[in-house]
C-alpha cells in the first residue's frame, strides 16, 4: 500500500499540529541550553506551511515537499529554519515528480532529508542536535523494511529509534549550536531540535500508518 | 517591563518604517521580505556588501547602510537570525555586476541562513563570498563549540571593506581584506545587567545587584565567568588582557581601540573605561592611533561594555579614515 499524496499531507498538519500543542515545552527545552526560541519559531514556520497547504492545488508529492521546506527556510529562521528546511527540500527532491510513495521510497527520501540535514548543519551523532534523532530513525526503517516488516510496523520503529536518539541527548555535552558555548552545563538537558525532530517522525508513524492498516 | 513600544509583536516592523521615515535620503526599506538597502542601490561596477542579523543590535546592521559601507542589511526579529529569502534580496538589490560579499557573524541559524542563501544567489548567477567573522576571545573551547562569536570586529569590518568596495576593488581583493581585518581583530564584552527581549518580557538571565558576568554575549549569552562589582579600571584589566594575549598584541604595535556600549551604559562611562583602556596600552608599548567610542554593537538595554583591539597597518587605517555617509556612522563625506 503506498503513501499517497494525501497522506503525506496529514503527516505535514499532524507535525504543525505536534509542534503547536509542544510549542512552549520545545522553548523551555531551549531555554534551558539555547535561546529560548525554538517552540515560538517552529510555531510560525508550521503555520505558515498549513496556510500553503490550503491554498496548494494537487500536485506530486516532490512538489508538496518542496513547498514545505521552502515555507520553512523564509519563515523560521534561527538554525531551525535551514535545517528543517533542507530537510523538507532534500525530501522533495528524491520524491520529484511521484504522486505516492513506495515503502522504499519513503525510506529513501527521509535518508536524502537527514543526509541534507547532515551536510547543511555539519553535526555528527553525539554532538546533541537533532541528527541524534533523525540518524536512528533512517536506520531504522531502512533495517525494518530490508527485514520484511510492513510499512506500519517499519515507522513505528523508527519513531522509536528517534524516541530513543532524542532521550539519549540528556547526558551529552553540546559540540554544535548555541547550547555548545555551555560545555558541560549543556549535560543533563534533552536537545529541542531533537525533540521536534522525535514530534516529526511520531508524526509520521501516527499518519502515514494509520491509514495504511485502515485500508486494509 | 518597561519599554518605549507598542506591541511587542510590532517592534521590528515599526523600526524599520521608523529608519525609512528618518533616514529617506540615505535609504530605503523594503518590506516582505524585509531589507534595508542603499539608497542608490545597485552601484554599477562596485562590490556589494550583505550584512544581516537578529535586530537588537542597533545602529549594526542597519544603521550601517550608505556609502562607504554596507549596501543592504537584512533585519531579523530581536536575537534571531534573518532567513534566506531575506538575503537573496538583499544581494539582487545591491548587485552591481561586481559580484556581493556576505558578512556574516559567527552564529550557527546566522551562518546557516547566509549559506543558503549564498547557494539561492548562485543558482541565479550573482557571484558571492562570504567572510564569516568570529573575533570574540570570550569563548575558549573553539574546537569544542560552534566557535568564536562575532562581535566588535563586525563594525570595523563593514566599514573598512565599504570603503575598499568604495575604491573599486573586486570581490576576491574585498573578501580578503574583510578576512584580514577578522584575523587582526579580538574582541570582549562584559554586562552590569540582563537585556530584556520583548516578545519575552523578562530578562534573559538573573544578575544580582552586586555581580557582573565578563565575557557576556551579544545576546546574553553566558560569559567565562561570574565576579563582583570592581572599578572601571580592573573591568579594563579584566576584558583587555584575554584580548592582547589572544593575537597577541604587541610593543610597538599601532591600533584601533573601540569601547562600545552594549546599550545601556552611558558615553561618560566608556570615555572612563577609554582612559583606562589607554594607560592599560602605553603600559605595554602599544599605541591606539584610531578610537571609536560609543553604542555601535548593542544588546537592547544592556548595561555594560565591549572592548575591540584592530591592529592597523597602512591600507587598514587609510581605508577607516576613508569618508562614510550612513545614519550611524559619518565622517568625511
Amino acid at each position: 500500500m503506498p503513501i499517497s499524496d494525501s497522506q503525506i499531507s496529514d503527516w505535514i498538519r499532524a507535525f504543525a499540529a505536534a509542534v503547536a500543542e509542544n510549542k512552549k515545552y520545545l522553548t523551555e527545552l531551549d531555554s534551558a541550553i539555547g535561546d529560548a526560541d525554538h517552540g515560538i519559531n517552529m510555531s510560525r514556520g508550521m503555520q505558515a506551511v498549513l496556510a500553503k497547504l490550503d491554498a496548494r492545488q494537487a500536485a506530486d508529492i516532490g512538489d508538496l515537499l518542496k513547498t514545505v521546506g521552502m515555507t520553512l527556510v523564509s519563515t523560521v529562521g534561527g538554525a531551525g529554519g535551514p535545517l528543517y528546511g533542507t530537510l523538507f527540500l532534500q525530501m522533495g527532491t528524491s520524491a520529484a515528480g511521484k504522486p505516492e510513495l513506495s515503502d522504499d521510497e519513503w525510506a529513501a527520501a527521509l535518508a536524502a532529508g537527514v543526509a541534507g540535514v547532515q551536510r547543511r548543519g555539519k553535526a555528527e551523532p553525539g554532538d546533541k542536535t537533532m541528527i541524534d534523532a533523525l540518524v536512528p530513525a533512517v536506520e531504522a526503517v531502512k533495517s525494518a523494511l530490508a527485514e520484511g516488516s510492513a510499512l506500519d510496523e517499519a515507522l513505528r520503529r523508527s519513531a522509536e529509534a528517534a524516541r530513543e536518539g532524542m532521550t539519549a541527548t540528556i547526558p551529552l555535552v553540546a559540540r554544535k549550536g548555541r547550547a555548545s558555548y555551555l560545555g558541560e552545563r549543556s549535560a543533563n538537558h534533552q536537545d529541542p531540535g531533537a525533540t521536534s525532530s522525535w514530534l516529526l517522525l511520531q508524526a509520521a508513524a501516527d499518519t502515514l500508518a494509520a491509514k495504511d492498516s485502515q485500508q486494509r | 517591563m518597561k519599554k518605549l513600544i507598542n506591541d511587542p509583536a510590532d517592534v521590528v516592523k515599526e523600526g524599520l518604517q521608523g529608519i525609512a521615515a528618518a533616514h529617506a535620503d540615505r535609504v530605503r526599506v523594503m518590506t516582505d521580505p524585509n531589507v534595508i538597502v542603499r539608497a542608490d542601490a545597485p552601484v554599477q561596477g562596485k562590490v556589494g556588501l550583505v550584512s544581516g542579523g537578529g535586530s537588537g543590535h542597533e545602529p549594526m546592521h542597519g544603521g550601517f547602510v550608505g556609502m562607504g559601507m554596507l549596501d543592504a542589511a537584512c533585519p531579523g526579529e530581536v536575537f534571531t537570525s534573518p532567513t534566506p529569502d531575506q538575503m537573496l534580496a538583499a544581494t539582487k538589490a545591491v548587485d552591481g555586476g561586481a559580484g556581493v560579499l556576505h558578512i556574516v557573524k559567527n552564529y550557527t541559524g546566522d551562518v546557516l541562513n547566509f549559506e543558503m542563501a549564498a547557494d539561492l544567489a548562485r543558482d541565479e548567477k550573482i557571484e558571492v563570498e562570504a567572510v564569516v567573522i568570529d573575533d570574540d576571545v570570550a569563548v575558549q573551547d573553539s574546537l569544542y563549540t560552534a566557535g568564536r562569536r562575532g562581535v566588535g570586529t563586525t563594525v570595523l569590518a563593514e566599514k573598512i571593506c565599504g570603503a575598499a568596495a568604495e575604491q573599486r576593488r573586486s570581490l576576491a581583493e574585498v573578501a580578503g581584506l574583510c578576512r584580514k581585518v577578522n584575523a587582526n581583530g579580538r574582541s570582549m564584552g562584559m554586562a552590569l545587567t540582563s537585556c530584556i527581549v520583548p516578545a519575552a518580557g523578562n530578562p534573559t538571565f538573573e544578575l544580582g545587584p552586586a555581580e557582573m558576568e565578563i565575557g557576556i554575549g551579544i545576546h546574553g549569552e553566558p560569559g567565562r565567568e561570574r565576579r563582583q562589582m570592581a572599578p572601571a579600571r580592573e573591568v579594563v584589566e579584566m576584558l583587555a588582557t584575554p584580548i592582547v594575549e589572544d593575537l597577541p598584541f604587541r610593543s610597538g604595535d599601532r591600533v584601533l581601540a573601540f569601547v562600545n556600549s552594549m546599550g545601556g551604559t552611558p558615553l561618560i562611562e566608556l570615555y572612563v573605561l577609554y582612559n583606562d583602556l589607554r594607560k592599560f596600552l602605553a603600559a605595554r608599548g602599544i599605541e591606539p592611533v584610531r578610537t571609536l567610542i560609543g553604542p555601535y554593537i548593542t544588546s537592547l538595554e544592556m548595561q555594560g561594555c565591549s572592548i575591540t583591539l584592530l591592529k592597523l597597518d597602512e591600507e587598514l587605517t587609510a581605508l577607516w579614515d576613508a569618508p562614510v555617509d550612513t545614519p550611524g556612522l559619518r565622517w568625511g563625506a
